[in-house]
């Protein structure tokens, strides 16, 4: 089949491309910037409708995984990225003759702040959301579902923190603050959190595509199934960087007021990078996620295939590897 | 619904009706005061395609019409009665009622005599027993000027009514009750019911009470259900004990902790209509099959075959050697002068007698006393404490109370229920205050001379035995004669148990069987209510006082012994070298106490029974016969005896145990059982009974485990503490002794978090290096954790100690675990466990 994955650039982007072409799809890839994997390759921004409708041109399959995922920025910019983008994909792919789309969204579309145990997927929520990246990607995911037509099968898959080697956003940072000495644990850090390895979210997705059909106008929560406390995801991530565990501890409350007066002065002073803490992370940080995965793995017919063990394995090699270069 | 000839002018009706046509059976539900048929929606809702359900709404309550007229208990009778005619209501009946709907449907239950299939009634009343005050609540409201303005002008009486739920009830569901009685107008037939009960007897409705007091004698051998809330402030537990005498077959279930309104509280309609479908059907009654053509000799048997035998039958040890002691013959003789003397004092045959007194020769005296003359013993763990002590004796409602001082002054403090006998001779003055109607010395001197009364029939009910459960209010637990005959000889049989036996009973249920084997038996010097404290010294002087061949204790106890073994001298050591056998039951004992009780018993063989309080014992192991059975995923506690049928009944996905019974091995299921000696039921427990029983004739143990390919059952945990992750059930003690395995792991619970059916796994661990607070274990440790268990594990925490029940001391209460684990992991603070 001939697949156009948005967001390559991205590890989970990348990952199902080249998923998709191991297999022998035909694959496209469409982002800002030259991915630099070998794919048919269309640059542009998903917030233009042209690139878009010409990225599209000829293809069956859309995964969209393209979005703007930053902890801080204004509104506008994730309004653009996230529900244009994403309108302009559903249009454009409906012109193209798409049959199947897959939306990549996020737990935290259905995420009201407070701890979810062994929780299903939940209707995506934009007013509930806690901060403008969950707000964006909920109204998106609302959307990608309601357009799914008789000939047109919308799915939504909500992946749970996605990490592996090479991965800058959860891994990187983690590391790079365990490496600064800034890396703290808020609270116990027992809250247990459900994570998912690069390669079982990558799978899920493709599965997702091929079953698009029978599963159009469902959201699924992907995740390992092996939820862990937060200290202990962080202390195996920094030993697998070959960098001490982290040593500090800072109280949920201290997190929280620290999250919400670095979140206006950041505003304030228009700051892109990111600030040490939210509340948005703090919370994220001192409450469990995890996830009822019976439904997801039933409907996709899918089981992670990489355990966190393994997993873990594969990082501490790629960051030994990466030290000895 | 309309009854047109009501009244002469005809009245209109709010009544719920499935409207079943031509219905297998049909629930006739009424209201009490001031509710309505709202009361009644789960039994409509739940109610079976071929059960119809109809709740009518009384005249002047509901949304059924105000007749301005008062309507007194006699008109509400005819009124039910003439609704009923209307509805031309076919086939097999079954009255359900509520609150004072007991009175008025009991009177029309018999004017219907014909379709009537059953009674079944909750929290209400037909009679105010003597020496009893009526409700506070109603007395209240009935004092003048009140009964206007609380329940009329106000909706004050609903509200109370409403309050008395705990937790409170739903704010739809309290509206709900509200709806009808919105105005002062709407509400005047709620101060009128409150109004027409009769308090004494020159009311007006007095004597149409007492018509349906006579009525209910005429309704004995009908099936009756009575489901209680004890917690009711209204019709306490005396309401239920007054129901009960008036309907001696009806089965009885009391919802510990419920209030007032019972269908709000517990699943009465669950209930009602699971009785309904099995009436009829034979009674669950455990042993009821089994009541074998054996016949057995009553337990005062051996007691009677001694009588004239000047051997010592039993000694008390003290703190400072050997205490009192008795022979046969002059116990023989007390216990048929104490007979006959609680005959004298007015215990009947079949009254209930609590014996609060610990384990020697008074216990045993009024033991075989009762049971000589047909009395029920209520026998309650000390280990309950005051408040589970006060709990099972409401529940069980003994008549009699027989106790040693700390329990008579307990009894008049917290009101337990009983005519209240004391065991040692007291003051007239302390007796007085303590209102103690007798002693034991005078129920001796009473009974001297007098004939020895009738002895009770082997299918007589013996017994009620509470004892702490690992998990809620302790159950009471009722055997009759000829199981507690059968539990003696399997235990005489196993253990070869023989007139030249002499023991130490450091266990209490065994202490009370000496007689009943006549053996000779010591009970050490220790505290009842904590059995962890027998010393070795003691354990050694009980022996050596009686020359002890056999030796009961707990496993707590053992643990103590070995712990102040130090001190024991060659002639202790001597005195327990010539012990044959060791029986430990009540918990798993860990093989290292056995081989550390084996040095100082070098001549006993180990014996552990596994059982229960309601089937003991159902198999039986020694330290050989576990080092045979090697590893496995649980406990291996021995292959049935002889006198006992073992199988098991297969977990589903959802760890539940629908499975039909099989005996193929390594099939994971409930362990269920079946012999002579099991339990009779459990005591007002319908529902656990009913659900107990299941097949009929068998006890389902609550324990989870499964048979190997030798036949040897082996206890993987209790069902409760079954963990449904996504990929099936787990069980927890195979993956706790796999983490106990560890050198660096003193013991270990597993518990799940999460909701049922996607539970994630959580080990917590007491490592040998003591920690002072609880904390996730280190990663290094957490993985290696994870490695021995073979399972996904999703935490690992390391605490300074886990909770253990009190009376054992060695079963974790896994419960407590779990819930601290789920707040720890979902994000709250560390707390102590």
């Amino acid at each position: 089949m001939r697949v156009l994955v948005t967001g390559a650039t991205s590890l989970l982007g990348g990952a199902v491309a080249q998923r998709l072409q191991a297999r022998g799809d035909h694959v496209t890839v469409f982002q800002r910037r030259p991915s630099g994997l070998g794919f048919r390759e269309v640059l542009g921004d998903v917030a233009d409708r042209s690139a878009v409708d010409a990225a599209l041109a000829g293809v069956d399959v859309a995964i969209h995984a393209a979005a703007r995922v930053s902890v801080v920025g204004p509104w506008s910019a994730f309004a653009e990225t996230n529900i244009t983008g994403t309108t302009n994909m559903l249009d454009a792919a409906r012109t193209a003759g798409v049959t199947r789309f897959v939306y990549v969204s996020s737990p935290s579309v259905a995420n009201a702040g407070k701890s979810l145990v062994g929780a299903p997927a939940g209707p995506a929520d934009p007013d509930s959301a806690r901060d403008n990246y969950s707000r964006s990607k909920a109204s998106a995911e609302l959307l990608a579902l309601a357009a799914a037509t008789s000939g047109f099968s919308v799915v939504a898959v909500r992946p749970h923190l996605v990490w592996g080697p090479g991965d800058t956003q959860l891994v990187g940072r983690i590391v790079s603050r365990a490496r600064e000495g800034r890396l703290a644990v808020i609270g116990s850090g027992a809250a247990l959190i459900d994570t998912t390895y690069i390669d079982n979210a990558a799978d899920a997705i493709v599965a997702a595509a091929d079953r698009a059909g029978e599963l159009s106008g469902r959201a699924l929560v992907v995740s390992n199934g092996q939820p862990r406390p937060v200290r202990e995801l962080l202390n195996r991530i920094a030993l697998a960087a070959g960098l001490e565990p982290p040593r500090l501890r800072v109280p949920v409350g201290v997190a929280r007021a620290a999250g919400a007066v670095l979140e206006r002065a950041w505003a304030g002073l228009r700051r892109e990078d990111d600030p040490p803490i939210t509340r948005f992370l703090a919370e994220q940080l001192s409450t469990a996620h995890w996830f009822d995965q019976r439904e997801t793995r039933e409907a996709l017919g899918w089981q992670p295939s990489v355990d966190l063990d393994e997993g873990f394995a594969r990082l501490e090699s790629w960051f030994l590897a990466r030290r000895n270069r | 619904m309309i009854t047109p000839k009501l009244d002469g002018i005809g009245r209109t009706w709010h009544v719920l009706d499935n409207g079943v046509i031509d219905p297998a059976v049909t629930l006739l539900c009424v209201h009490g005061n001031p509710t309505w048929s709202y009361l009644w929606r789960d039994m409509l809702a739940r109610a079976d395609p071929r059960v119809r359900v109809v709740a009518v709404d009384q005249l002047e309550m509901g949304f059924s019409e105000r007749t301005g007229m008062t309507r007194r208990l006699q008109q509400r009778v005819d009124d039910l009665c003439a609704l009923t005619d209307q509805l031309e209501l076919s086939g097999p009946i079954v009255t359900v009622a509520h609150d004072w709907g007991g009175p008025i449907s009991l009177g029309w239950a018999a004017r219907h005599r014909a379709q009537l299939e059953g009674v079944v009634l909750t929290n209400t009343a037909v009679h105010q027993p003597p020496g009893s005050r009526a409700p506070a609540l109603i007395r209240m409201a009935r004092l003048p000027g009140v009964l206007q303005l609380v329940c009329v002008q106000t909706p004050a009486f609903i509200q109370a009514t409403l309050e008395l739920s705990r937790p409170r009830l739903a704010k739809p569901v309290r509206d709900a009750y509200h709806a009808p009685y919105r105005s002062a107008q709407r509400r005047a037939g709620i101060g009128a019911f409150v109004q027409d009960i009769p308090l004494d007897q020159s009311h007006p409705s007095a004597e149409a009470l007492d018509g349906i007091v006579a009525d209910v004698a005429t309704l004995r051998d009908i099936p009756a259900l009575l489901l209680w809330g004890p917690s009711d402030p209204v019709f306490s537990d005396i309401y239920l004990r007054d129901l009960e005498a008036r309907l001696p077959r009806a089965d009885v279930h009391r919802f510990v902790g419920v209030s007032h309104l019972v269908p709000e509280e517990a699943d009465v309609a669950g209930v009602v209509h699971e009785w309904v479908a099995r009436r009829g059907a034979p009674s669950t009654s455990t042993s009821q099959s089994l009541v074998a053509p054996v016949s057995r000799a009553p337990a005062w048997a051996a007691l009677d075959r001694r009588a004239g035998d000047a051997d010592l039958a039993m000694i008390e040890m003290t703190d400072h050697g050997i205490g009192r002691s008795i022979s046969f013959a002059a116990l023989d003789a007390d216990v048929r002068r104490v007979a006959a003397g609680l005959v004298e004092h007015g215990v009947a045959r079949g009254d209930r007698v609590a014996l609060l007194i610990p384990p020697g020769i008074d216990l045993t005296v009024c033991l075989y006393a009762c049971w000589r003359m047909g009395a029920v013993v209520v026998v309650v763990d000390a280990g309950l404490g005051a408040r589970g002590i006060s709990r099972a004796l409401k529940s069980a409602t003994p008549r009699h109370l027989i106790g040693i001082p700390r329990a008579l002054t307990a009894a008049r403090l917290l009101g337990w229920p009983g005519r209240r006998i004391s065991s040692v001779a007291m003051p007239a003055g302390v007796a007085r205050s303590l209102a103690v109607s007798t002693t034991l010395d005078e129920l001796r001197a009473r009974g001297e001379g007098r004939p020895v009364p009738p002895t009770p029939t082997d299918s007589d009910p013996a017994a009620v035995i509470f004892t702490s459960g690992a998990t809620g209010p302790a159950k009471g637990v009722s055997y009759r004669h000829h199981q507690l005959q059968a539990q003696r000889d399997v235990l005489a049989r196993v253990y070869d148990i023989n007139a030249d036996d002499r023991f130490v009973a450091a266990f209490a249920p065994f202490a009370l069987y000496g007689p009943a084997m006549g053996v000779p038996s010591v009970v050490p010097d220790m505290s009842v209510t904590a059995p962890g404290t027998l010393r070795a010294v003691a354990l050694a002087e009980a022996a050596e006082a009686i020359g002890a061949s056999l030796v009961f204790a707990s496993p707590a106890a053992l643990a103590n012994v070995i712990a102040t073994a130090g001190d024991l001298t060659p002639r202790h050591r001597e005195a327990l070298a010539k012990v044959r056998l060791l029986l430990s039951a009540g918990a798993p004992v860990p093989s290292s106490v056995l081989r550390a009780v084996a040095e100082i018993m070098p001549n006993a063989e180990a014996h552990t029974p596994y059982g229960m309080t309601e089937v003991l014992p159902v198999s039986d192991i020694t330290p050989a016969g576990i080092e045979a059975a090697g590893a496995g995923n649980g406990v291996c506690v021995g292959r049935p005896l002889a006198e006992v049928s073992v199988a098991i009944s297969p977990l589903d996905v959802d760890g539940h145990a629908t499975g039909e019974l099989t005996t193929h091995a390594d099939a994971t299921g409930e362990v269920c059982v079946q012999a002579a000696h099991v339990k009779d039921g459990y005591d007002k427990l319908w529902v656990v009974q009913h659900d107990s029983a299941q097949p009929p004739y068998w006890h389902r143990s609550g324990d989870v485990g499964h048979l190997d390919d030798q036949g040897r059952l082996w206890i993987e945990g209790r069902m409760i503490h079954i963990i449904t992750t996504a990929n099936g059930p787990v069980t927890p003690v195979g993956i706790e002794q796999a983490v106990e395995s560890m050198a660096e792991v003193g013991h270990a619970a597993l518990v799940g978090v999460g909701p049922a059916g996607t539970q994630q796994l959580v080990v917590v661990v007491v490592p040998i290096e003591r920690r002072r607070r609880p904390d996730l274990a280190p990663v290094a440790l957490a993985e290696r954790v994870r490695a021995v268990a073979g399972v996904d594990i999703a935490a690992v925490f390391v605490v300074p100690a886990l909770p253990v029940d009190k009376r054992h001391n060695s079963k974790i209460d896994r419960s407590r675990v779990a819930k601290w684990a789920s707040a720890v992991l979902a994000g709250g603070r560390m707390r102590a466990l």
